[in-house]
């Protein structure tokens, strides 16, 4: 049976800035990294891997230097990777991402039984945490989002129990596989790649599946299958803050006037 | 029938000691290989100045290691009595140094007996100070020690009722020249009948037979073995300073690190030999002194015992576990991770154990085979890998601290010397004010020099101290390219670790850079007057702290102290344990980025250390050490600054 790990290569967004004029984002010289969230997850299905004997297969949709991501899964311990490049999938939201994350899930299926699709909660370049319910959705998936501890696996009656983080509680929930999980940070520790592996995930193979092979609708991916588009990206404005007090020579007196001014302003009540 | 006797219980003696001599050293060849044989002349001159000078054990102020010298040259001379002796037993009647002429014989008669009497001195020196002056570590009072002191007290006199017996039997033609046999001949023999000083005679003869036949037999068994290995080991030492770990090469295939006996190299394994259990290196270790687990001299016994248990071959036993601890010959990973690499214990391991390269070795095995690291270090490795600095900081405001000072970029083919100021002089708050002082002081001294700012990475020391080798070398290749394409050869650093690194590691990548920590440019400034100073600017009492990498690992000790006399007008006062006796502040060795939960802080230890000297200021050199000594005195809300050496000078420019 197999899982598949869907990982999204991000720009190192806190050395990523705006063009204040063109209003689009500084690309040049910034550090491609796997997305943070994405570790969680891979590590999670290499966990699973070894407790029940699992395939881990990861699929990543981007640009082909998205490579170097995947070898990083594989240098974790990943059986298979999958690459899905090309131009016609370039400017995708998340409707038409996980479209193409979806078909090829299916299609990986199609030699494999998939038991679970394992997600990180949200990616840090566009924050939507959309994708994996997204996939969960087109697949008809048991959909397990904010999952931060998988409890049990049930191979043989097809079930996950998993533990999922809400506001001020816990939710132990129990759903059919084939399920999407979403996970949080605090799920695991993601591994440390020993050097056997490194070396061996230099030159091991990277499937690339473009759209010749997913044949799928050019108005149904990319830019064209995105019912969302970008009109602007701006840095917001920040009015420029005031000194209140004398907060070296005089701290409490500094802090009493904070107090007031806050009070004043509706933001503090007695 | 007597004759016949000794023949055969002497051969076989003779010949067990060799078969376990043999079966312990035909373990040595399971090790990988290394050239510990280049350059003869100078280990030759290493086994006179050191074993025979007996530098090695007198050295660093062990007033006791002058009872070895007495103990070591008694039984250099001994060595030829009791070869004398075994050959006698082997072949009775045929020889005896009573057979060379008298010229010969008597004054060899009389340097035995000399001596056979500070032998027992010695012995008796060594019982007396395990019984009564304990040392601290807890070995010295080994029942292995007792037996072997017992032994060689017995030997002498045995040796002693021999001659006295066959003095007073008149079969010594020497006997004016042994005058402490001649006396007990004379004082307890005088009265004896033939037939009981016969007696007696064989008596003696038979003691000190078998003594010496038990005590051959007993050393391969012992830490006596020193006395087999510890000269071969001074002959194979390092000829260079161990301040660096050999490279490794990544090829598929290639394991790293050592997770098994085997894996270490023949001479690794021979250290283990060679141990004499003199304690001093746990003596001096810093992660010792404060409760830690690790205690080097049993790093090396547990190498010792995991190679007796694994080294035979076709042995049915399971193979016991180089790492994971639990018992005698297995080191567990938390010993490993406590290293600082501050080299104090191969500083005064008196037969050049080197213990440093084996813990990294055993840490590289960690890291690279098995990725079993304390969870502190991930974040490390990733912010290492992904942005060239410890803390993860974005690379973009390496050069932030610059613009607080007058600071120009390095130009290739322009500029003279690189200021290579590191991860920490470049991010960390406190730091950045040093690397400040240190370009006041370079803009003063008018030499040509340059930053690389933003461009500049991580030199990649922490990784390579703590077996994350395969990142530090791709971190070197990084680097030797910058340096390559900028052209640069000649590099001051703030921090001792940096400093290190670029000259004594990198040189295994192909790059001879000459590398000055701002120590040493600062006191060459002084001196040649480029630096001008606004007169004395007393500090009040100075104390001054050695950093490992500079001290120990590079032998920088003068350049800072004459910086501090020229600037304050007078000498630094030391603290109780200083120069190459220096306790570290904690932080060397990937020590800095890694919690520290066991026993008392390193850093509290050493800060309380250098207020028992009522100091105003703690003069470091290092930003590793900086922080340490600023955190080691937080707790302690003494009124001293700590002040790295080049803000104390930039503030007494002229």
């Amino acid at each position: 049976m197999l899982i598949v790990t869907c990982v999204k290569q991000v720009p190192d967004t806190t050395q990523v800035k705006v063009d204040p004029v063109t209003g689009t984002l500084i690309r040049e010289g910034v550090p491609f990294i796997i997305n943070p969230f994405d570790t969680y997850a891979l590590e999670e299905s290499l966990r699973l891997k070894e407790k029940y004997g699992f395939n881990v297969a990861v699929i990543s949709m981007g640009p082909p230097n998205t490579e170097v991501t995947l070898r990083k899964a594989l240098s974790l311990g990943a059986d298979e990777v999958i690459l899905l490049s090309d131009r016609a999938f370039g400017g995708a939201d998340t409707l038409a991402t996980s479209l193409v994350l979806a078909e090829a899930i299916k299609k990986l299926g199609q030699t494999q039984e998939v038991a679970m699709v394992i997600c990180g909660r949200q990616t840090i370049d566009g924050d939507t945490a959309q994708v994996g319910p997204g996939i969960a959705t087109r697949l008809g998936y048991s959909q397990l989002t904010l999952v931060d501890h998988i409890e049990n696996v049930d191979l043989k009656a097809k079930t996950i129990v998993v533990r999922r983080r809400l506001e001020g509680r816990h939710e132990i929930v129990q759903a059919p596989l084939p399920a999407m999980i979403a996970v949080l940070r605090e799920i695991n520790r993601p591994r440390y790649p020993i050097v056997p592996m490194r070396l061996f995930a230099q030159d091991a193979p990277v499937t690339l599946w473009n759209n010749k092979v997913m044949g799928l609708k050019e108005d149904t991916i990319g830019l064209k299958g995105s019912a969302t588009q970008v009109r602007k990206i701006f840095s917001p404005q920040r009015e420029k803050g005031e000194i209140i007090g004398d907060g070296i020579k005089y701290p409490e007196a500094a802090a009493g006037l904070l107090i007031q001014r806050l009070i004043e302003k509706n933001i503090l009540c007695l | 029938m007597s004759l016949n006797i000794s023949t055969i219980v002497f051969a076989a003696a003779i010949m067990l000691f060799c078969w376990s001599c043999y079966r312990r050293f035909r373990l040595l060849l399971i090790g990988k290989a290394e050239d510990r044989f280049k350059d003869a002349g100078r280990r030759i001159w290493s086994v006179l100045y050191y074993a025979f000078g007996q530098r090695c054990t007198v050295s660093h102020g062990y007033r006791f290691g002058w009872n070895h010298l007495v103990l070591f040259w008694s039984f250099m001379i001994l060595l030829v009595a009791n070869t004398e002796f075994m050959l006698e037993g082997l072949f009775p009647n045929y020889i005896s140094f009573s057979l060379l002429p008298s010229s010969i014989y008597h004054p060899l008669a009389v340097l035995i007996e000399i001596a056979s009497v500070l032998a027992l001195l010695a012995v008796c020196i060594a019982i007396t100070r395990r019984l009564a002056f304990p040392p601290k570590y807890i070995e010295a009072r080994s029942r292995d020690a007792f037996i072997i002191l017992g032994l060689i007290a017995l030997l002498m006199l045995a040796f002693f009722g021999l001659h006295a017996s066959k003095i007073a039997q008149g079969n010594e033609e020497a006997a004016s020249y042994m005058p402490v046999s001649e006396f007990l001949a004379s004082t307890f023999l005088k009265n004896g009948s033939p037939g009981s000083l016969n007696g007696y005679s064989e008596a003696f003869w038979w003691l000190h037979a078998i003594v010496l036949l038990g005590f051959l037999n007993y050393l391969p068994f012992s830490k006596h073995m020193h006395i087999l290995a510890g000269i071969p080991n001074v002959f194979f030492r390092s000829l260079t300073k161990v301040n660096t770990q050999p490279r490794e090469e990544f090829k598929k295939g290639n394991t790293y690190g050592v997770g098994k006996i085997d894996q270490f190299t023949w001479k690794g394994l021979f250290d283990s030999y060679s141990c004499t259990e003199c304690g001093r290196c746990s003596d001096n270790c810093p992660a010792t002194e404060t409760g830690k687990l690790l205690n080097p001299r049993l790093v090396i016994h547990d190498i010792k015992v995991n190679l007796l248990k694994n080294g035979p071959p076709n042995r049915k036993e399971t193979e016991l576990p180089l790492i994971g601890g639990g018992k005698e010959g297995s080191i567990s990973e938390e010993v490993l991770w406590a290293c600082t690499t501050c080299g104090a214990c191969m500083e005064v391991c008196p037969v050049f154990i080197e213990h440093v390269p084996k813990i990294v070795d055993m840490r590289r095995n960690l890291v690279e085979m098995s990725a079993k690291v304390p969870d502190e270090l991930l974040s490390l490795f990733e912010n290492m890998e992904q942005r060239s600095n410890p803390w993860g900081i974005v690379p973009s405001e390496r050069a932030k601290w610059a613009a607080l000072a007058d600071v120009k970029t390095f130009v290739a083919g322009e500029t003279q010397y690189l200021f290579y100021v590191g991860c920490f002089g470049a991010y960390d708050a406190r730091s950045r004010k040093v690397s400040i002082a240190i370009s006041r002081i370079l803009n003063s001294s008018g030499i040509s020099w340059g930053i690389l700012g933003k461009d500049e990475l991580c030199c990649g020391d922490s990784l390579r101290r703590l077996g994350n080798e395969f990142v530090f070398d791709r971190m070197v290749m990084e680097n030797s390219k910058i340096f390559k394409e900028k052209g640069i050869k000649k590099i001051i650093t703030q921090c001792p670790h940096c400093y290190n690194t670029l000259k004594n590691d990198y040189r295994q990548y192909g790059m001879e850079l000459e590398v000055i920590h701002h120590t040493e440019f600062i006191n060459e400034m002084i001196r040649s007057g480029k630096l001008k100073l606004n007169g004395t600017n007393d500090r009040g009492n100075l104390v001054f702290h050695d950093s490992c990498y500079l001290g120990r690992y590079n032998g920088i000790y003068e350049a800072p102290r004459s910086v501090i006399s020229s600037v304050t007008g007078r000498a630094p006062i030391e603290m109780d344990r200083h120069n190459d006796r220096s306790f570290c502040c904690g932080a060397g060795g990937g020590r800095m980025w890694m919690e520290e939960g066991t026993g008392k802080r390193i850093n509290v230890e050493r800060a309380e250390e250098a207020l028992k000297k009522n100091p105003a200021t703690i003069c470091v050199c290092c930003p590793y050490c900086m922080t340490m000594f600023e955190d080691g005195l937080k707790g302690i809300k003494a009124d001293v600054q700590v002040l790295d050496l080049a803000e104390i000078v930039s503030e007494a420019l002229k």
